[in-house]
């Protein structure tokens, strides 16, 4: 029987098989794509943000259990962050990644105490109106924002100083990647590490958790703001590399896009869920285009009917194949 | 000489109704402390209250003269007051390994660490192993806690409350759900344990209680009864009537 080796290595991953393998085809089709469809680079560099963010709030929902409709107030404000930075002149990328994540981690940190306390229903209400206030106020600080025009025409220098963004968009689709590579071996790092495993034991059992002495609160603080860290970090690239910011970037479509990305991607499955994001803005490209009137009906049932067929999620059906293939 | 746990006046009522009402409780450091009571006595409430997982209305509790009634109950852990649940409270989706290696890692402080790997823990996993060798639950530690026997799961309920290394272990109801077969090698274990280690536990099985303790309460409607040594209480006429009463009721 395999049973022993699998689990023993499944330890690692949060109960399931396989996430080594998916990762490894994840990494290789991304860089696949650059070579195969140099047409559609910036499309490309459009999923590689939306892996980005489904991974920051898998962190919440998949690994924490805490469930979020505001989430996307943290990329629009690492969108925002990058965006005005550059607009007065520090227009360097990586500083203004770092200046989104940070800003981002920041307001995630502070509002915690407001997030963590109560139960699922709660919290969604609760980050429902915190992102609606953003949304709001952003709105309104047109001076700032842009309001409903949002903020265009910012220049963002070479990356490092060497490469220049250019109008095919190769370098933009290299640095979404790099962040993204790196945003992603952090999240492994940190979900299989002594903190992820008390991530997980809070969603598996919030209650029992105190009684092993564990700081739940201070555990909850950290994952929320290393979330909207890298939350806000996806939402600066996707700033930096459309030249765009965008109401939209923090709107209540895009916290419930993601929210059905990591279901769908099977909660905690990093793998799955990169692959979600994927398969939904593909999906969603695909559909707009064929229909911009209906496209969202589609996408809808799609969903629907994807949840009941893959229960598990996309994470689930990979461990699956993986685990017949080597039994 | 200091009791290992101490309580005065403690008191939890729902509204009107007093689960627990004015309890005076000692606990001899080393002792093997029976809470005994019919059903809805108070029992859990009062273990609840103990451990800080629900504020009492009323009262104060010391942990080896130490006052901890306004601690938290992770803080009173920290302080060496562990527990068991009546009903399995598990990390359901993690292995029974993880579930023990999770409460030495935040018993040693580490969880705060997000840049470091669980697996190169080779200590945290040693430690989790011993605790699962004593419990009998080294051939299951990498299984899955939801498809775990519920015997099995009874003892990883014992294991993870002696991974944060306690001095007062509380047990409520340890075999509770267990056939009467498998609920002696549970208090077999529970026998087994560190003579130095506090003890405090509920059980209805009297044969049991009568058999693993050296010092009894009885609960009723919230208030102890009466308190003392078990050949005291088995010739107490009150806790005959009351329990005997109650087990003729259930027989019926
Ligand atoms: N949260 C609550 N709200 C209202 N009443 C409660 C609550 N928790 C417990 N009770 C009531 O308090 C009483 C004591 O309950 P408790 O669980 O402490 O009893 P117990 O002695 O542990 O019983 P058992 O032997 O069945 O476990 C019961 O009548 C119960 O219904
Ligand atoms: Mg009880």
């Amino acid at each position: 029987m395999t049973g022993a080796s699998a689990a023993a290595r499944s330890r690692l991953f949060g109960g399931r098989v396989g996430i080594e393998g998916a990762t490894l085809v994840l990494f290789a089709g991304a860089i696949a794509s650059y070579f195969l469809f140099p047409n559609h680079l910036a499309l490309l560099t459009q999923f590689l943000v939306l892996m980005m963010f489904a991974l920051s709030y898998d962190l919440l929902q998949g690994h924490g259990g805490i469930v979020s409709l505001g989430h996307a107030a943290f990329f629009g404000l690492g969108a925002y962050a990058a965006a005005i930075l550059a607009r007065t002149g520090y227009n360097d990328p990586l500083l203004g990644l770092a200046f989104a994540a940070v800003l981002s981690a920041v307001v995630a940190l502070v509002l915690t105490p407001i997030i963590v306390r109560g139960n699922d229903f709660t919290r969604l209400l609760v980050t429902l109106g915190v992102a609606s206030l953003v949304y709001e106020a952003a709105n309104r600080m047109r001076g700032l924002t842009g309001g409903a025009d949002g903020l265009p025409d910012f220049e963002i220098a070479p990356v490092l100083g060497l490469y220049k963004f250019d109008f095919e968009g190769r370098i933009a689709f290299i640095y979404a990647f790099m962040v993204f590579a790196m945003v992603y071996v952090f999240l492994w790092r940190v979900v299989t590490s002594p903190f992820g495993l008390a991530l997980r034991g809070i969603r598996e059992n919030t209650r029992r958790m105190p009684a092993i002495g564990s700081p739940v609160r201070r555990h909850l603080a950290v994952a929320y703001t290393l979330s909207g860290g890298i939350a806000g970090m996806a939402g600066a690239v996707l700033a930096q590399t459309s030249r765009f910011a965008s109401l939209d970037m923090l709107g209540f479509e895009r916290s419930a896009e993601i929210m059905m990305v990591a279901t769908l991607g099977g909660s905690g499955h990093m793998a799955g869920v990169s692959f979600a994001a994927l398969a939904f803005g593909w999906l969603k490209d695909v559909l707009s285009t064929a229909s911009p009137k209906y496209w969202q009906l589609g996408l809808g049932i799609v969903l629907m009917l994807s949840v009941f067929v893959a229960r598990g999620g996309i994470g689930g059906l990979l461990d699956h194949l993986r685990f017949r293939r080597s039994a | 000489m200091t009791p290992a746990l101490s309580t005065q006046g403690i008191s939890v009522h729902f509204g009107a109704f007093r689960a627990v009402d004015n309890v005076n409780l000692n606990v001899r450091p080393g002792a093997r402390h029976a809470l005994i009571g019919p059903n809805g006595a108070g029992k859990t409430a009062l273990v609840h209250a103990l451990t800080g997982s629900l504020s009492p209305t009323a009262g104060t509790i010391q942990v080896f003269g130490e006052e901890v009634s306004s601690r938290a109950e992770k803080d009173r852990v920290r302080r060496g007051l562990a527990r068991t649940f009546q009903i399995n409270q598990l990390f359901r989706g993690l292995s029974v390994l993880d579930n023990v290696v999770l409460a030495i890692m935040e018993r040693d402080r580490k969880t705060a660490a997000f840049w470091r790997s669980v697996a190169n823990d080779k200590r945290a996993h040693e430690a989790a192993r011993e605790h699962l060798a004593f419990v009998n639950l080294t051939q299951h530690a990498d299984r899955e806690v939801r498809h775990l026997p519920y015997g099995s799961q009874r003892l990883l309920e014992i294991a993870i409350a002696l991974a944060t290394r306690p001095r007062i272990l509380v047990l409520d109801e340890p075999a509770a759900g267990v056939p009467s077969g498998e609920s002696h090698a549970i208090f077999e274990r529970i026998h087994a344990l560190p003579q130095d280690l506090t003890l405090l536990f509920i059980e209805h099985d009297m044969g049991l209680v009568f058999r693993f303790s050296d010092r009894i309460s009885v609960l009723v409607a919230g208030q102890i009864l009466i308190e003392g040594a078990p050949s005291e209480i088995s010739s107490d006429e009150r806790v005959k009537e009351i329990y005997l009463g109650r087990r003729a009721g259930h027989a019926a």
